[in-house]
């Protein structure tokens, strides 16, 4: 038990990282999809952070009346971590937008018979200057 | 002040060029400032390449903060040769791309596309020159978030969808890259490489680092589309639009393959550590798997650039085969084929972007008889087919020699024999279109098609000229390559 409970952090961090895989992995809807990803990339803000933390640490401050402090490093490398997944979810769901309006549905299977190699070879979501 | 500065310029110079395109977005503003931008990039790495050959390593300290706790650009001949490939690819597409996107993209569009491309090679070139382990995590997602969006405004609607499993898998393998980093982090402390690589060695065995090493060897794996990972390329380079597919067929992957190498060889020290582990013997049987199952399907393919893409899964099968021989005669051959692979399929997707242009089509049949309405186009994609081959004078014979001589010198000779029949593989694939483009009777858009214009053509040409100069002049190419895999055999940086 103490085992688990020394080590809560990552025993936290890695359960969220196997549940994001699965739901990537493991539903055909786009959207869980990105959500689950999600979950996948906040699990490893976490692996970053609390290695970070000191108990009793404070931040990084030079005076007298403090002598532990944190690491601030990891927030700063996670700040721009959490920029980037921002962003990729807000691509992801942008693209998720542009295959409901192509395809009318955001169900995977249902877009991939609908892609299927031979069907529907005109689907003009971008179109281009067709001649 | 411009030479000390040239390793923050090579960056620097398209990733401010990237909004600009997105602000003066109107004519054909967007592709002079991009041609402006990648010929300067192209520059830079030229005068980089020569500062390293003559000073060895240059390292340059952003924001004069010193290195370890600083972040570090540092280049030695291996970088500074991915720069050069990289941003060659560059500059010999942006040429093409004005005729290309005009007819395949909407005009309002356009800007962005630009915008988007710059943004990618600033990616790629950042995590090629930096010597900082986070800012590569942070430079690959600028290059791989382009290129989704790059691949998205693809000819039609499957391209969003190859767009979306592209960042699905894109953003799992960056996450194992990230937490690969996190890890070496928390052991070490830093995220120098060089740093990192002094200190990782004296860890030996430790679990956390072999995690960390397993975390960035599958989530570079998934990057590079090492064989069973390979999934997302084939769609999302038969729907992007043509100049996106050269360019990234040409660069992204190559990067990713560069990190292999830094991380293995650099970081973890080779033969040292790696070869302690199963990667080798992994990578050996993936690299085959590649080779022969991407090579094969890549023969059943009926659109053609889904074939180009089915043959770049196996050419990075020769690639990771050098790695997991681990010798420096394969570390040359495996780098001298990063160049020679981004020559051939960049140029072979410009040549069939120049083919779709006349005829509209992208299934093989629609080639019929091509060879004879487009003989320069349809001669100069036969030249690089003979190149992937490895026909001998041409650039694709240099690199399976290298590996075909690294394999001979272990004393694997059956690995020399699986090399020469993957070769009859891809003369399959290849050999398909030059029958159909050749001994056809020319039908439907084909019959009528005359050569595509010089802009589209001339950088297709250029390309199969560079593969025949290479091919027979290797002292540039084999040179680097030589004193690079030195360098990385030895785990110098």
């Amino acid at each position: 038990m103490n085992v688990v409970l020394a080590h809560l952090n990552a025993y936290v961090a890695v359960f969220l990282m196997v549940t994001g895989l699965f739901t990537v992995v493991n539903r055909g809807n786009l959207i869980k999809k990105l959500v689950g990803l999600s979950i996948f990339q906040t699990s490893v803000y976490l692996l970053y952070l609390s290695p970070g933390k000191i108990i009793g640490g404070t931040a990084p401050i030079i005076a007298d009346r403090y002598e532990i402090y944190s690491n601030p490093l990891p927030h700063v490398l996670i700040l721009t971590a959490i920029v980037v997944g921002v962003a990729t979810l807000a691509l992801g769901l942008a693209l998720v937008v542009r295959i409901q309006e192509a395809y009318g549905s955001i169900e995977e299977d249902d877009v991939h018979r609908q892609s299927a190699p031979g069907e529907a070879r005109q689907g003009g979501a971008n179109g281009g200057e067709a001649p | 002040m411009i030479i000390a500065n040239l390793p923050a310029l090579q960056v620097v110079v398209p990733l401010v060029a990237a909004p600009l395109c997105a602000i003066f977005r109107a004519g054909h503003r967007p592709w002079r400032i991009t041609l402006a931008a990648s010929w300067a990039a192209f520059a830079c790495a030229v005068a980089l390449m020569r500062r390293v050959l003559d000073e060895g390593t240059v390292s340059y300290m952003l924001g004069g903060w010193e290195a370890p706790l600083g972040i570090e650009y540092r280049i030695d001949t291996l970088n500074a040769f991915v720069l050069l490939v990289v941003t060659g690819v560059g500059a010999v597409i942006v040429p093409y791309a004005k005729r290309s996107v005009e007819s395949e993209i909407q005009p309002d569009r356009r800007g962005w596309f630009y915008t988007m491309f710059l943004l990618c090679l600033a990616g790629l070139l950042g995590v090629t020159i930096t010597g900082d382990a986070f800012n590569i995590f942070v430079f690959l997602e600028i290059s791989s978030l382009s290129s989704y969006v790059l691949i998205a405004l693809g000819r039609d609607r499957r391209a969003l969808v190859a767009s979306y499993q592209y960042l699905i898998m894109g953003t799992i393998g960056a996450t194992f890259i990230v937490i690969g980093i996190g890890l070496l982090w928390t052991m070490t402390g830093t995220l120098n490489l060089a740093d990192l690589a002094s200190r990782v060695r004296t860890m030996e065995g430790a679990p956390s680092v072999l995690s960390a090493l397993a975390f960035l060897t599958v989530g570079i794996s998934l990057k590079l589309a090492l064989f069973p990972l390979h999934l997302w390329l084939p769609n999302a380079y038969a729907s992007a639009p043509s100049t996106a597919s050269a360019f990234l067929a040409g660069t992204a992957t190559k990067v990713a393959i560069y990190l292999f190498f830094r991380f293995f060889f650099t970081v973890f020290g080779g033969e040292n550590f790696v070869s302690k582990t199963p990667i080798p013997e992994m990578f050996l049987v993936l690299s085959l798997c590649a080779m022969f199952v991407a090579a094969t399907v890549a023969v059943f393919q009926e659109d053609v650039k889904r074939m180009l893409a089915y043959s770049s899964v196996a050419q990075i099968g020769y690639i990771t085969l050098g790695i997991s021989l681990g010798t420096q005669t394969a570390l040359a051959g495996s780098i001298v084929h990063l160049l020679n692979h981004a020559i051939m399929k960049a140029g072979l997707f410009l040549l069939v972007g120049c083919m779709v242009f006349r005829v509209r089509g992208f299934r093989v049949e629609d080639l019929a008889g091509i060879g004879h309405r487009m003989p320069l186009t349809m001669g100069a994609f036969t030249l690089l087919g003979l190149s992937m081959l490895g026909v001998p004078g041409t650039v694709g014979f240099v690199s399976k020699w290298y590996l075909g001589v690294a394999a001979a010198d272990l004393g694997q000779w059956w690995l020399v024999g699986f090399i020469m029949l993957s070769s009859l593989i891809t003369m399959l694939y290849m050999g398909r279109i030059v029958e159909v483009a050749y001994f056809r009777v020319p039908s439907g858009a084909a019959a009528t098609a005359t050569e595509a214009p010089a802009g589209l053509l001339v950088p297709g040409l250029v390309l199969a000229g560079a593969s025949l100069w290479f091919g027979l002049d290797t002292s540039f190419s084999l040179g680097l390559a030589n004193r690079a895999a030195a360098a990385l055999v030895a785990g110098v940086f």
